[in-house]
């Protein structure tokens, strides 16, 4: 019997159009509309490690929370090898914190499962709060493991994983089920093929939306999270040009003083000035 | 009329293109181009993206789409290396020879392997006598002990030194009214006495081995021959024309984007009295004209692919769009460098290779004046 793998992935804007990324004052969330996502980098490692301990028998299915237009983001996942995709979208889970998203993902996949392994990114590119994968091991009262580097199959209901910290490294053996959160270094995701993207249309992608799953209304979207942001303000980007004059020991004076003022520290005597002297 | 758009499918088709040059062409196209060298160690991994055989039925090991898709790969990967899209266009063209006039016997022994890019495909019409004096081919192919033996020399011909499969086009002996018969061969690139010869040094589409491939004496058995004694002629000029120009025309689109790109990016960097300098009109007008011939060259192409998979006849359509891709990134790589001032002549930036580029893409597949007669012959007529 192969192991039954989900994987949570989420569509995040994409990086080449930051520049156009709005927040709404009111809302306090990140206006999507308009704006061309991608599927969050660190998703692929997850979805990576997940295809290659599927094994031959093994099945490995896609979950996401989020608007309808996720669908591609899902056909992208199956593109690269998943065997299902299951996405949750409901105006009832709109702008939830990751308490909310950890949960209403928990359901979704208590309904499809049982799943043995769930994998994760460690972030999401756009809110990189790092919370969701021990929330939603949590709500599934898992084990998990966060920045897992390795992942190997030891027994049929063990793993042998290695995570990172900053200067160390550990190895664990797990019992199933469990919750995994892939680091960036444990993988190269594969490349998508092009017969992988004409197989995915013929994979099955299911909807569910609210009445589908078993919630409780007051845990789900804006209303279920209990984390208010406080205030949201876009910083002053502006350049301002100064001039500065005088003869090059002057100049040259004067801009060591404006770059410590901010706040730039400058030792004297470390710089030749084109005139000579040190400044 | 139908609105143009491409489908779901082949949008997302793009994007894993898209992904796979920005992986692995995008960061090399630059040292490709200085050196000179063709990435043949990208094969395998093209052929398991399914780009090899983008177009071979799924029986053969290919991925079972069409020649539009194969535009959209070819365009992806041209938008950052034209070298390595003629590189795969003429790998494609071998395969293309094959698929559409090889017996069960020989797309069973060949497509498999071209597919998976195992091996790379070459296709050697072109003599030092002219391409375009098509019939005028000196190349020679003589019935001995019931095997061919093939004697020549192949110019200007992409994968020359690279190529593990060779589809030939000899003379095979002359008709009734002594015109010369054309017959096309597959050759094993490693098959005695078949041999790359004078590797040249182009202008531009570096990154691509262009050069001689001569045949001194090759054997073939009457197996390698493809379809029948004559049919060299049709192989040869069908597979340049809705392949091979499809594929020139595909890549063109690319190094089109590739300067639209570039031009946007430049100009929204670079300041200029104190603004960027895309607010400057002289600047947007040269924007506007770069985008408006990368998406009538677009149009062009694509029309023509799309004709193609639909089995209709677009041996002009692929001229108009030939000759419109391959002029229009000329045109377009030239006005980006000007709107760029100094940096444009920089090495640093593409746009100085997406001209090379551009220029060396004209000659490829026929000279724009070869698809000027081809048109107005098809006009005249009234097609």
């Amino acid at each position: 019997m192969g192991l039954s793998i989900a994987v949570c992935i989420k569509p995040v804007p994409d990086p080449k159009h930051y520049d156009k990324i709005k927040i709404d004052p009111v809302k306090k969330t990140v206006v999507r509309e308009g704006i061309s996502t991608i599927l969050n980098p660190c998703d692929k490692h997850a979805l990576e490690a997940a295809l290659q301990l599927r094994g031959s028998d093994g099945a490995v299915t896609v979950i996401t929370m989020a608007p309808p237009n996720a669908e591609e983001t899902l056909r992208e996942a199956l593109a690269m090898g998943a065997d299902a995709a299951i996405l949750l979208t409901d105006r009832a889970f709109a702008g939830a914190d990751t308490w909310a998203t950890s949960y209403t993902l928990a359901s979704g996949l208590k309904k499809a499962g049982p799943f043995d392994i769930i994998f994760t990114g460690t972030e999401s590119a756009d809110g990189a709060t790092t919370q969701v994968p021990a929330q939603l091991a949590e709500w599934m009262d898992w084990p998990h493991l966060w920045n897992a580097v390795t992942v190997e199959q030891t027994g049929e209901q063990t793993l042998k994983v290695r995570t990172k910290a900053e200067n160390e490294w550990s190895d664990y053996q797990v019992t199933l089920p469990c919750l995994l959160a892939m680091s960036r270094e444990s993988n190269k995701p594969r490349l998508t093929s092009l017969m992988g993207v004409m197989k995915a249309k013929k994979k099955p992608l299911t909807v569910w939306c609210r009445p589908d799953l078993d919630v409780d209304d007051a845990a789900l979207g804006m209303k279920g999270s209990p984390t208010q942001p406080g205030a949201i303000f876009e910083p002053e980007m502006g350049r301002k040009g100064i001039l500065i004059s005088g003869d090059v020991d002057e100049i040259a004076a004067q801009l060591v003083e404006k770059l410590r003022t901010a706040g730039l520290a400058i030792e004297t005597g470390d710089v030749c000035a084109p005139g000579g002297g040190n400044v | 009329m139908q609105f143009f758009q491409f489908t779901e499918e082949q949008e997302m088709l793009r994007k894993a293109v898209r992904e796979f040059v920005d992986a692995e062409v995008a960061p090399k196209a630059k040292e490709w181009d200085e050196n000179d060298v063709c990435p043949v160690e990208l094969w395998p991994l093209m052929g398991e993206l399914g780009l090899c055989g983008v177009f071979v039925p799924e029986e053969y090991g290919g991925a079972g789409l069409g020649h539009t898709e194969r535009a959209i790969v070819l365009e992806e990967i041209s938008r950052h290396s034209a070298g390595l899209g003629i590189a795969l266009m003429t790998h494609h063209l071998g395969t293309a020879a094959i698929l559409y006039y090889g017996n069960e016997e020989q797309k069973k022994k060949y497509l498999p392997d071209l597919c998976s890019g195992k091996k790379v495909g070459g296709l050697s019409v072109t003599e030092p006598g002219g391409g375009s004096d098509f019939m005028g081919q000196k190349s020679t192919g003589e019935l001995k002990d019931a095997k061919w033996v093939l004697n020549g020399r192949k110019c200007f011909i992409t994968n020359s030194h690279i190529a593990d499969v060779d589809v030939w086009t000899v003379i095979t002996g002359q008709d009734e009214k002594g015109r010369p018969v054309m017959t096309a061969f597959i050759i094993d690139g490693d098959a005695e006495g078949h041999t790359p010869g004078r590797k040249e040094h182009k202008l531009g589409l570096r990154g691509s081995v262009t050069g001689d491939v001569i045949c001194n004496n090759v054997v073939v058995g009457p197996e390698q021959m493809l379809q029948k004694l004559g049919a060299g002629a049709k192989i040869a000029m069908t597979t340049i024309q809705e392949v091979g120009r499809a594929g020139m025309s595909a890549i063109c689109v690319g190094i089109l984007r590739g300067c639209i790109e570039e031009a946007v990016k430049f100009s929204n960097e670079r300041i200029l009295y104190g603004k960027p300098l895309n607010k400057l009109q002289a600047i947007q007008f040269m924007i506007a004209e770069n985008r408006v011939e990368y998406e009538a060259a677009k149009l062009l192409t694509y029309r023509a692919t799309g004709m193609k998979d639909a089995g209709l006849p677009c041996a002009t359509e692929f001229a108009i769009a030939k000759y419109y891709s391959t002029e229009a990134s000329v045109r377009c790589a030239k006005r980006t460098m000007d709107s760029m001032g100094g940096y444009g002549i920089v090495n640093e930036y593409p746009v100085g290779r997406f001209l090379r580029d551009g220029l060396a893409s004209i000659p490829s597949g026929g000279t724009s004046q070869v698809q000027l007669l081809i048109t107005a012959g098809a006009t005249i007529a009234g097609k």
